[in-house]
């Protein structure tokens, strides 16, 4: 549930890579604790004020619905109100250009604390620090962008029917070999949009009878596939490989509950990276585990392909790993390829069963011309062939821009989360009122980035968190960190015991 | 003094606790304000050791918190009479008993008690309850466990299917050939469309292709907003929401609204889409039989009658319908009025899918509503597709904005996928214009369904059935005397190919065998195109009429 402490002297460190998650120092938890207590005291002392008419109501309620059941619980809408309505800007920003190293963010103003926005019309240019453009690919000219604009000309926009009917063109059959080549693996599938592909195939691989065992952290379009699946499933702390044999041990040991059957079979559910929390699977444990006790591995690689691995092929490549080990490999289109989109890659059989059980493959639509096209470009850029360095300059530039952003980070005092290799660097803010301030004051002095607090993350461990990309210049990254040191200090955020900053100890 | 030693108590005791378990941050806090909340319920002692020597204040300040409690219970056991009590520590407990008030024992006793029960429940959880088996006889059976396959080994080999060469428009390329195409749902030919290309190229000169981040995250462009508006005038309500894929939206919306112990009356011919929507709600759900009210009110009166014997439950657990505007699996039209008279009679809400109906129903295509002369207000939920008459990939859902802003913060095909690559948008939007400019599209394409229904009836009477409501633009046509599933479906599979040979393409409705809840008959689906002119229309009928005629006699023989 709580991940900022699981982490202190139970897990060794991979040999290779330093992963570290930083205690939340006491001081700082207490206070957190504490804001999130004024916090709701507050809301229900101004839900009382609303309640008897002081204090005028902005929200919306339902009229005309006398005799039904309520839409919401009150209490669901509660935190909304009261505590994500305050700080509202800070997401959903729309923005009017290609999210590139640099982005326009269109301005909103609120003349109603955040319930409701305008546009003023003013665009504000942006250091992008937020979007999931590892090798840099989001780009609106250049060959990859050329070559979608042809696919358009030539495939139309989309096909308006199923792979399995008439939506199969050339385009998506010469995508999947090519996705195939480039994992290593037999075969591929692709599907029209990431998290179906989670949803819609994890549930023609495991049912009733079956287990699938899964990271604590996993993505919610993991966790829907597994619960529509109809398998049990049971969940591991987080990247803890002990806790997992654990599982796995008494799982073949004990079988089934009650009935103590044997499993149909158990199926391992883990991610490459870890979007929140920028750490990195330990592979080869698992691969070990996976082994001897015969447990079928889906591996997603949402954020870790293209962004990983010498070559860009992911956490199997980070680690070394033979890719025949991990029985599926799942990833998607929209981060380092700039696209949209998954796919599944395994040996043949897994994948015509994919072909004729996915409900993607029936049900839903094939994958648009210049979104495959795109893919297309973008992989045969990172493979080096089209004939230019192109591809491996960006993976050696994003590994570089990771590794040193996150360095200085660490320098400052900030906590940060993950693995050093891993280009998402969490920042820990701890403080629900330092979500707004560090986003709003980041955005002041030019650079965008994502903060994420309670409930997408532990209500204690609200974090910043920043992408970065290949096409982040050194100087880019340089005033980024410099924005980010000042407003660190503004707000108090250089709290980690292990490398004091020497401007916090100065402070106190 | 009083400070420092509470603090000495506090800090001493502290490590002890955090070291010796395995707890959670938020368990930790809680401890520690039990500690602090203990330590400061001591003032007796801290009393004490003002008039204590140095050397004992000193011994005060080395204990730590169970070895008070220790003490305590040595305490305790000197109020037996015949033991003696003297020294400074009992004399300390005897003022922290005697001296403090009565609620302070209580408040500390309930503290400690909590305490004891976090960490016996924890230990209790993590303890190994299976059978005691030695180490070997655990490595015996994990060499002996064989699992499953994770696929069937011998699972069919995927159905081969035909490959498009170039855009899947009105009419398309495969094997070299141009083929009439009515198999895809492009109802009013905007795949294919210069102008949506147009549009699409411009928004990709502009944006790139991929948007690099969910909603939330900088992955709303201002052309998401503004299809979000366009689409909220269109379909005339207040407010649209936007997803990435058609299959995820009905999947997503059912599941935010109705969750465990809500109830869904389910027509049973829904697609698949809405019914991994309404699995994923983990809702109790009742089925009742396509399109028919009575069954459904049956079920509601039923309804009605468990809410009276169980009226607390009854008063929060939500209701709705879950049906289609135009049926994927059947091709027919909701009886959409007698349902919203259910609605208000029954206190229930209704879920509409409109994949189908969207631009295809209503005299300027915003669905089944407009269809029936029904507000759009009177429908709660209302989901739609991009990916079928508009012809870009897609969804949404539509409706008021009390009901729709609930999405953008619990659904999770909006909130953790992805938005839509923005060239789709600007796609989209085009075609939605162009929707709203030339509203007779409708028209045609619905007197057009009329036409061919009638026509592929004569035409095919002898070998198929067409079902479907006749002004729908797709039709179902299965076999008229069936001979099994297996046979069927290879007379089915001829009459495709035969069909292909004479440069038409069909379909067969695709459907995963093993994960639909109801099996559906074998059935080809025609989808029409208002691209088609009629004369092209009708020598495709006689094509298919002529193949049909053909692959019953092969099959046959």
């Amino acid at each position: 549930m709580v991940k900022g402490d699981e982490t202190k002297s139970k897990r060794p460190a991979p040999a290779a890579e330093q992963e570290e998650f930083e205690e939340t120092p006491l001081r700082t938890a207490i206070w957190t604790y504490l804001g999130y207590a004024i916090l709701i005291l507050f809301g229900h002392f101004r839900d009382f004020l609303r309640d008897w008419g002081i204090e005028k109501t902005k929200f919306k309620r339902e009229t005309g619905m006398q005799g039904f059941v309520p839409l919401f619980a009150d209490f669901e809408a509660f935190y909304t109100r009261n505590l994500y309505m305050r700080i509202r800007d800070c997401w959903n920003r729309p923005i009017s250009s290609v999210p590139g190293s640099h982005f326009d963010v269109l301005e909103r103003a609120t003349d109603d604390y955040n319930w409701n926005f305008r546009m003023t019309g003013r665009k504000i240019p942006l250091l992008n620090l937020g979007s999931y453009n590892y090798l840099g690919f989001a780009q609106n000219e250049g060959p990859c962008a050329d070559a979608a604009a042809q696919a358009i000309r030539e495939y139309g926009v989309a096909s308006a029917s199923s792979r399995t009917e008439l939506g199969t063109s050339e385009l998506h059959v010469k995508l999947e070999k090519l996705v195939a080549e480039f994992l290593g693996k037999e075969d591929a599938v692709v599907v029209g949009m990431g998290f179906a592909t989670n949803s819609t195939i994890i549930p023609i691989l495991c049912g009733k009878g079956s287990l699938v065992i899964s990271d604590e952290l996993n993505h919610a379009s993991l966790v829907l596939g597994c619960r529509l699946s109809g398998a049990s499933i049971q969940v591991f702390k987080h990247n803890d490989i002990e806790a997992l044999e654990r599982l796995l041990k008494r799982a073949v040991v004990e079988g089934q509950p009650r009935t103590h059957r044997p499993w149909k079979k158990i199926v391992i559910v883990v991610e490459g990276i870890y979007s929140m929390e920028g750490s990195i699977f330990r592979l080869p444990e698992l691969i070990a585990l996976k082994k001897k006790y015969k447990a079928y591995l889906w591996l997603d690689e949402a954020h870790s392909v293209g962004a990983l691995g010498a070559h860009g092929r992911g956490v199997t490549e980070f680690h070394n790993v033979d890719p025949a080990d991990v029985d599926i490999m799942m990833g998607t289109f929209t981060k380092s390829f700039g696209s949209a989109g998954g796919y599944c890659a395994g040996s043949k059989e897994i994948i015509n069963h994919m072909r004729t059980h996915a409900h993607s493959s029936f049900h839903a639509t094939s994958m648009s011309a210049p979104v495959a096209q795109q893919i297309i470009s973008s992989m045969t850029v990172i493979m080096g062939r089209d004939g230019t360095d192109d591809g491996q300059r960006r993976i050696a530039q994003l590994a570089d821009n990771a590794r040193f952003f996150r360095t200085e980070l660490k320098k400052m005092g900030f906590i940060v989360y993950g693995n050093d290799a891993s280009p998402i660097v969490p920042l820990m803010i701890f403080q629900a009122s330092k979500i707004a301030a560090f986003s709003r004051e980041c955005l002041k002095r030019g650079v965008g980035i994502v903060v994420v607090g309670f409930p997408a993350t532990p209500i204690i461990t609200s974090r910043a968190r920043f992408c970065l990309s290949a096409s982040h210049t050194r100087e880019d990254l340089e005033k980024a960190l410099a924005v980010i040191s000042e407003v660190g200090n503004l707000l108090g955020m250089k709290v980690s015991q292990k490398t004091p900053s020497r401007d916090y100890v100065l402070r106190r | 003094m009083n400070n420092s030693i509470s603090h000495l108590c506090f800090f001493q005791s502290l490590p002890l606790i955090i070291l010796k378990l395995d707890a959670t941050q938020t368990h930790r806090v809680y401890y520690c304000c039990c500690i602090i909340v203990l330590t400061l319920h001591f003032p007796p002692p801290l009393r004490l050791t003002q008039r204590m020597s140095a050397a004992d204040a000193d011994m005060v300040a080395q204990l730590s918190l169970l070895e008070i409690a220790n003490l305590l219970l040595a305490k305790l056991l000197s109020y037996v009479p015949s033991l003696p009590s003297h020294g400074p520590i009992f004399e300390l407990l005897h003022h922290a008993f005697y001296e403090a008030p009565a609620y302070h024992l209580i408040l500390e006793g309930l503290l400690v008690l909590s305490i004891l029960w976090l960490v016996v429940r924890k230990s209790d959880k993590s303890k190994d309850k299976g059978p005691k088996l030695t180490a070997k006889e655990v490595e015996e059976i994990i060499a002996e466990w064989q699992p499953e396959p994770l696929v069937p080994v011998s699972g069919p080999e995927p159905v081969v299917v035909p490959v498009v060469q170039g855009p899947a428009a009105a009419f398309v390329q495969i094997d070299g050939q141009k083929k009439i195409n009515l198999a895809s749902f492009n109802f009013l030919n905007f795949v294919g469309n210069k102008k949506v290309e147009d549009a699409a190229v411009t928004s990709l000169k502009k944006y790139g292709v991929g948007s690099c981040g969910p909603r939330g995250f900088y992955g709303t462009i201002d052309v998401h907003l503004e299809l979000e508006s366009k689409l909220a005038k269109f379909t005339q309500t207040e407010e649209a929401v936007l997803y990435s894929y058609a299959f995820s939206t009905v999947a997503s919306v059912i599941p935010a609204y109705s969750k465990r112990g809500d109830i869904l009356f389910v027509d049973e011919a829904i697609s698949f889409p809405l019914a991994q929507g309404v699995l994923a709600s983990r809702s109790t759900v009742k089925y009742f039989k396509h399109n028919d009210m009575a069954d459904l009110e049956r079920l509601l009166i039923e309804q009605q009658r468990e809410d009276a014997k169980l009226a607390k439950k009854a008063k929060l657990s939500r209701r709705f319908v879950v049906v289609e505007g135009l049926y994927a699996n059947t091709a027919e039209i909701a009886p959409l009025k007698r349902l919203v008279e259910l609605k208000w009679q029954y206190k229930v809400r209704i879920m509409l899918d409109e994949t189908f109906s969207f631009g295809v129903l209503g005299d300027h295509g915003r669905g089944i509503t407009e269809h029936f002369g029904i507000s759009p207000e009177d429908i709660d939920i209302m989901t739609s597709s991009l990916e079928h008459a508009v012809g870009s990939i897609g969804g949404f859902s539509y409706g008021k904005t009390f009901v729709m802003d609930h999405q953008r913060l619990s659904s999770q095909g909006y909130c953790f996928s992805a938005s839509l690559p923005p060239l789709l948008a600007s796609a989209a939007l085009c075609a939605l214009e162009a929707m709203e400019k030339s509203p007779d599209m409708f028209t045609t394409l619905r007197s057009r369904s009329k036409a061919i229904h009638a026509k592929l009836s004569t035409a095919l009477g002898r070998h198929l059935v067409v079902s479907g409501d006749a002004s729908a633009p797709m039709k179902f046509l299965t076999v008229k005397q069936t001979k099994g599933r297996a046979a069927d479906e290879a007379l089915l599979d001829l009459i495709v190919s035969k069909a292909n040979d004479k440069n038409v393409v069909l379909t067969r409705a695709r459907y995963i065998e093993d994960y639909e809840r109801v099996q559906r008959p074998p059935a080809i689906r025609i989808a029409l195109n208002i691209g088609h002119s009629e004369g092209e229309v009708e020598n495709a009928i006689r094509d298919i009429a002529a193949a049909a005629d053909e692959a019953a006699k092969a099959h046959s023989s």
